[in-house]
């Protein structure tokens, strides 16, 4: 049984094996393709040889497992698969049923062959038996006739008569356990009948046979006359009837006692009916002799000594079934004993004729006579029984088979079934990925045709509001434009979209200056936050790099966005961005801006941004630091705060904090997702963290590569003029004297920082160091008026003033001081070059700015608006021109016809903040009005000086300087060096060109 | 559709004086100056231009007929003709006012007389032709 077990267990196995090797075959050839496809670019860098050879080997492999790989796919297929499975299946099948077939066999002539072998040893020991027991019987018979010869023969008298014979046989039947009885006849010879009959007292009477049950001794005739007689005269007194019986008258004994005589050994006769008991028998017969006769005497020898025979009744049946109650087993099997001398007709001593011709075993029956054969034949009772065992067997493992096979049909077939499935995904898959990037392509490709038509649109737009309009068209047209603005936004934020979603988005990798671009950004959110009156400012690490290589667009994009949505967020309070280095980022949140409530930008409580940035990774990269940098840039507002219940998807893609947000900020929901994006891109990371009506904060890091080069550290020229200057901040908040002191840092100043007026005073008087600038908090000018002009007095009054700025968050803020002479005003949020340039203006630097890049109007027209400007030129034309040019940027102009009326209007004290003047004029041409004027200046500035005339009188200004700039068509050297000379302070060319303006403009309006 | 049309040919007769060389970019500049605070200004300029021009020219005129030259005068009025038309951009009279200021530098009668009629012919010229531009 564990035989079959052992081969169900092993096809199983054996197909689990297979399966397996099938599996494993197909993921080492696609893993080996690859690999090599993998391996193959590195390949071209590296050559080394071992490299190469790898390669050569993987590539051997692949092309073998691959082949293999397409042979199990040949076999994959749907027609050649389902036909060999079948085949095989069937094969299978007849394989099972002649197995279960052959081991009901060989069991089964297992089970005959024990069979056989016990009926050999019951039949053999059975026939030993009885030969041993008749040779027994055998030898006391023998042992008998000794007997007779001695005391019978060898006395005289005899010493043996019948009641003797009788009593010792009788007591000693039991040596003889085969015979039922002994008897001995004489040899009677015919001369000496009559003597015997006398001596005897009976006649010889002939042996014939005789009705069994009237077996009467009386009635047997004397026997014939012949040549010699054999009467028994001694038997055993079971077979006393035969005394007197000659033996030599009954055939068979006559036989008998003729061969026993003449081979002097014991000799059997055929079986017969006993007399009398009628049973079935044989008789064993013994020659008595007259003397002891050599081995090798003759017949004829032995005939005449022979004094007698000696006969032995053998009961065969009787003693058989004797024997045979001795063993066990005896009802198991038949016994049957022949006598086998004439081969042809056996002669049955024993047993019951059995028809059954089944299993016999024959043993041959040696009983001493060599003349006489016998045999033993044995067979079994019963017929064998149903061999239930193999049957079962047989049958069982034929089940098994079946089972196996359909295991095995039900495995191809859901192998099959899986397969077709596997097939139909993949392709349904493919079709899936294909329409997603269909879908982005589509969405990219709308998104640029619209942008192109757009375009033509904004640009048609553009044209029209050139054009004569009256103000309500140009309303719409206005309105038309700003919607179409914003559609374009729109259409490049789901570019954008589409365009990380398709993995289209490749970052540029170019040097670029992060602090340069946090000032544009700055500038292009600072008109928003004066407007609002918020707080706007960036503080930048001193250890990032100056340059750095990655995205700058992107970035701006990011930065943009979250600035952006703070700004739209915040209606009070501050907008604060930092930009430190991870590594540095932990203790410098600590150090820089303590998240109490109380010191923050504004003074208004944030959210934390320790919190949003959490979950980032820790600071401790692995990469090479002097390689890459790892900036966290932090947003931080006091707006609206996004709601908890909104929080969590603020970076899915067109997901709002909700409809009534919507309404009033408008936007798509997509900046923060695409930020997200980028950031991802960048490998870093964003965060937030938000309280509602408090504020949110934005963190996100992002990894840029240093450009190795050691920068010499390249403040821009335009800085240098104030490098190693000294600097004071009043401010009484720490992070935004902070803040202001970063700023005035990249000047390349050095910075202190007080936190009142008392305490800068005291400073400026006790200080060793002179002070050139120092910058005052609007909030801390605006506290104590008194205290504030005491203090502009005293500083006026020392011996090297410095020069005074206010810092103030909204346009126009702090002009209106009524009383007292306001210092000028620095307009936050702080950049660099308008920090630079108020500087420049205030210090009366003549430094032309170096700026020379594309100035926007926009810029002019914020240095300009306002501004109260006297034009001079006798050209009506000209002089409409110039003044129309100067309005467009929003200046207050009065004109001039010629020099005399300029020089009238310009008599301090006036209100011009500048003048413009026309060289080539008739009557007093330009140099000569300037000229005159300048001079008027400087005679009203010295009585000022010496007290003669009030400075109240002039507007409380003691210098009065008017700058003058030269118009002139034609601009030459020489026109040049002349306008200097005669007291101006710079020129422009006559059809004014808006670079060159700015650049003259801003000296002094700056 | 009509305001269409008249808007493609304001485009046309303002693109062939830009072609033809009677204006350049300081007219494009003018007319950015145009807002909505000052929506005719470049009319108002243009005008204010040919006022002061026939001015001028009369008063050229009257100079030339006078003899002998006075070539420092007339270099005046073409200095100023010359700033006015450079300011609103008509080119050909400003390059034909730079001719006869040259010819009073070398103080060429004849070619004074030659330049100025070519001076009045453009300043004609370009009157006719921004009036049409607009009155579209």
């Amino acid at each position: 049984m564990s035989f079959i077990h052992l081969i169900g267990f092993g096809l199983k196995v054996g197909h689990l094996v297979l399966m397996l090797c099938y599996s494993f075959l197909t993921v080492i050839s696609l893993n080996s393709l690859f690999i090599n496809d993998s391996q193959m670019k590195p390949n071209n860098n590296n050559n080394t040889k071992s490299n190469k050879l790898w390669i050569k080997f993987l590539e051997i492999f692949s092309r073998n497992t691959s082949k293999i790989h397409h042979y199990y796919q040949y076999i994959g297929s749907d027609k050649f698969r389902k036909t060999w499975w079948k085949k095989l299946l069937i094969l299978w099948i007849a394989f099972g049923t002649l197995l279960s077939l052959w081991v009901f066999w060989y069991m089964r002539s297992q089970a005959l062959e024990t069979r056989k072998d016990n009926l050999t040893n019951m039949c053999d020991e059975r026939a030993r038996m009885l030969q041993d027991q008749f040779n027994v019987s055998l030898n006391h018979v023998q042992a008998m006739s000794i007997l007779i010869s001695t005391f019978h023969h060898g006395k005289s008298p005899s010493a043996i008569d019948q009641e003797t014979f009788a009593k010792y046989t009788e007591r000693t039947a039991f040596e003889r356990p085969l015979t039922s009885g002994v008897a001995y006849a004489v040899r009677v010879l015919d001369s000496e009948r009559e003597q015997f009959e006398k001596q005897q007292g009976w006649t010889i009477k002939k042996m014939t046979p005789v009705n069994k049950d009237k077996y009467n001794p009386e009635e047997l005739e004397p026997s014939p006359i012949q040549p010699e007689y054999a009467p028994v005269i001694f038997a055993q007194e079971t077979v006393a009837h035969v005394i007197s019986l000659d033996m030599l008258t009954g055939m068979e004994d006559c036989e008998n006692v003729l061969r026993a005589r003449e081979l002097g050994k014991g000799v059997l006769t055929a079986p017969l009916e006993l007399i009398k008991s009628n049973r079935l028998g044989v008789i064993l017969t013994f020659a008595v002799y007259k003397r002891d006769l050599p081995s090798n005497a003759t017949p004829e020898e032995r005939i005449e000594a022979t004094d007698g025979y000696l006969g032995g009744v053998f009961d065969i049946e009787s003693l058989v079934e004797k024997l045979l109650q001795q063993l066990a087993s005896k009802q198991t099997i038949y016994v049957n004993v022949y006598d086998t001398t004439n081969i042809s007709n056996p002669i049955s001593m024993y047993g019951v004729d059995v028809t059954d011709t089944g299993l016999q075993h024959v043993s041959p029956l040696n009983f001493g006579d060599p003349s006489r054969k016998h045999e033993m034949r044995c067979r079994f009772k019963q017929k064998q029984r149903w061999q239930t065992l193999a049957i079962s067997t047989s049958f069982g493992i034929f089940v098994i088979t079946l089972l196996v096979g359909h295991i095995f049909h039900a495995t191809i077939n859901r192998i099959a079934k899986v397969e077709d499935d596997y097939h139909k995904m993949s392709k349904l898959k493919k079709r899936a990925e294909d329409a997603d990037v269909a879908k982005s392509e589509f969405l990219a490709t709308v998104s640029h045709e619209i942008r192109t038509p757009m375009n033509g649109v904004l640009g048609m737009l553009d044209m029209l509001m050139d054009t004569v309009l009256d103000v309500t068209q140009q309303d719409y047209v206005r309105t038309a434009q700003a919607s179409g603005k914003a559609l374009v936004s729109l259409i490049n934020a789901v570019l954008d979209q589409a365009k990380i979603e398709s993995g289209k988005l490749e970052l540029e990798a170019v040097r670029f200056d992060l602090r340069e671009i946090f000032d544009d950004v700055l500038s292009l959110f600072s008109g928003k936050s004066q407007e609002k009156g918020i707080e706007l400012a960036v503080y930048i690490s001193a250890k990032v790099p100056e340059t750095l290589t990655g995205d700058p667009g992107r970035f701006r994009q990011i930065i943009t966005n979250l600035m952006g949505n703070s700004i739209k967020f915040t209606e009070k309070g501050h907008i604060f961005v930092t930009v430190h280095l991870l590594e540095e980022a932990a203790e410098s949140i600590d150090v820089e801006t303590e998240p109490s409530s109380k010191d923050t930008l504004s003074g208004l409580p944030v959210a934390d941004r320790n919190r949003s940035c959490e979950g980032f990774r820790p600071a401790n990269q692995v990469e090479d630091p002097s390689e890459s940098v790892t900036l966290i840039i932090s947003v931080e507002d006091t707006g609206a705060g996004i709601p908890l219940e909104a929080q969590h998807r603020i970076f899915t893609p067109f997901m709002q904090v909700g409809p009534s947000i919507y309404r009033m900020h408008g936007g798509t929901g997509i900046g923060l997702s695409i930020s997200k994006c980028l950031v991802n891109l960048m490998n870093g990371e964003i965060g937030f963290d938000s309280v509602p009506h408090i504020g949110s904060t934005f963190t996100f890091t992002a990894v840029f590569s240093n450009p190795n080069e050691q920068q010499v550290n390249g403040q821009p020229k335009s800085k240098l003029e104030f490098c190693g200057m000294q600097a004071v901040v009043v401010d009484p908040r720490p992070v935004r004297a902070e803040v202001s002191r970063y700023h005035i840092q990249r000047l390349g100043m050095h910075v202190e920082t007080v936190s009142s007026l008392t305490s800068a005073l005291s400073m400026l008087t006790n200080g060793s160091q002179t002070v050139h600038v120092v910058l005052i908090e609007e909030e801390v000018w605006d506290r104590d008026s008194s205290n504030s002009s005491l203090f502009f007095y005293k500083l006026r009054n020392s011996d090297n003033p410095p020069k005074l700025f206010i810092l103030t968050n909204s346009i126009g803020g702090s002009r209106q001081y009524n009383g007292i002479c306001s210092p000028a005003v620095i307009t936050k949020p702080l950049r660099v070059s308008m920090l630079a340039a108020s500087l420049q203006r205030a210090m009366g630097s003549n430094r032309s700015n170096d700026r020379n890049g594309e100035i926007p109007k926009l810029s002019l027209s914020k240095l300009l608006i306002g501004r109260k400007i006297l034009v001079v030129d006798d050209n009506n034309v000209n002089l409409r021109v110039a003044a129309g040019a100067l309005k467009k940027y929003g200046a207050e102009v009065v004109c001039a016809e010629n020099g005399r009326k300029a020089i009238s209007l310009l008599k301090p004290p006036h209100s011009f903040d500048a003048c413009f003047m026309d060289i080539q004029m008739p009557e007093m041409d330009g140099f000569e009005a300037t000229r005159t004027i300048r001079d008027n200046e400087q005679d009203i500035n010295t009585r000022i000086q010496h007290g003669s005339l009030s400075l109240q009188d002039y507007a409380n200004v003691s210098n009065w300087h008017v700058p003058i700039l030269a118009m002139t068509a034609d601009v030459i050297q020489a026109t040049h060096e002349q306008c200097l000379k005669s007291g101006m302070d710079g020129y422009v060319s006559k059809p004014f060109e808006a670079n060159q303006l700015y650049q003259e403009v801003s000296r002094f309006f700056l | 559709m009509e305001l269409n049309h008249t808007n493609r040919q304001i485009n046309v007769t303002r693109n062939s004086l830009f072609e033809q060389g009677y204006l350049d970019e300081q007219f494009t500049q003018l007319e950015d100056l145009q807002d909505d605070v000052n929506p005719n200004f470049v009319e108002e300029i243009v005008t204010l231009f040919f006022a002061d021009s026939m001015r001028l020219i009369h008063n050229a005129e009257t100079a030339l007929e006078n003899y002998p030259l006075d070539f420092c005068k007339l270099d005046d009025y073409m200095h100023q003709f010359m700033g006015s038309s450079s300011s609103i951009g008509a080119k050909k009279v400003k390059n034909e006012c730079t001719q006869f200021q040259e010819c009073c530098k070398v103080r060429n009668a004849d070619g004074c007389t030659r330049a100025f009629q070519r001076v009045k012919q453009e300043h004609a010229t370009l009157k006719r032709k921004l009036q049409t531009y607009f009155q579209v």
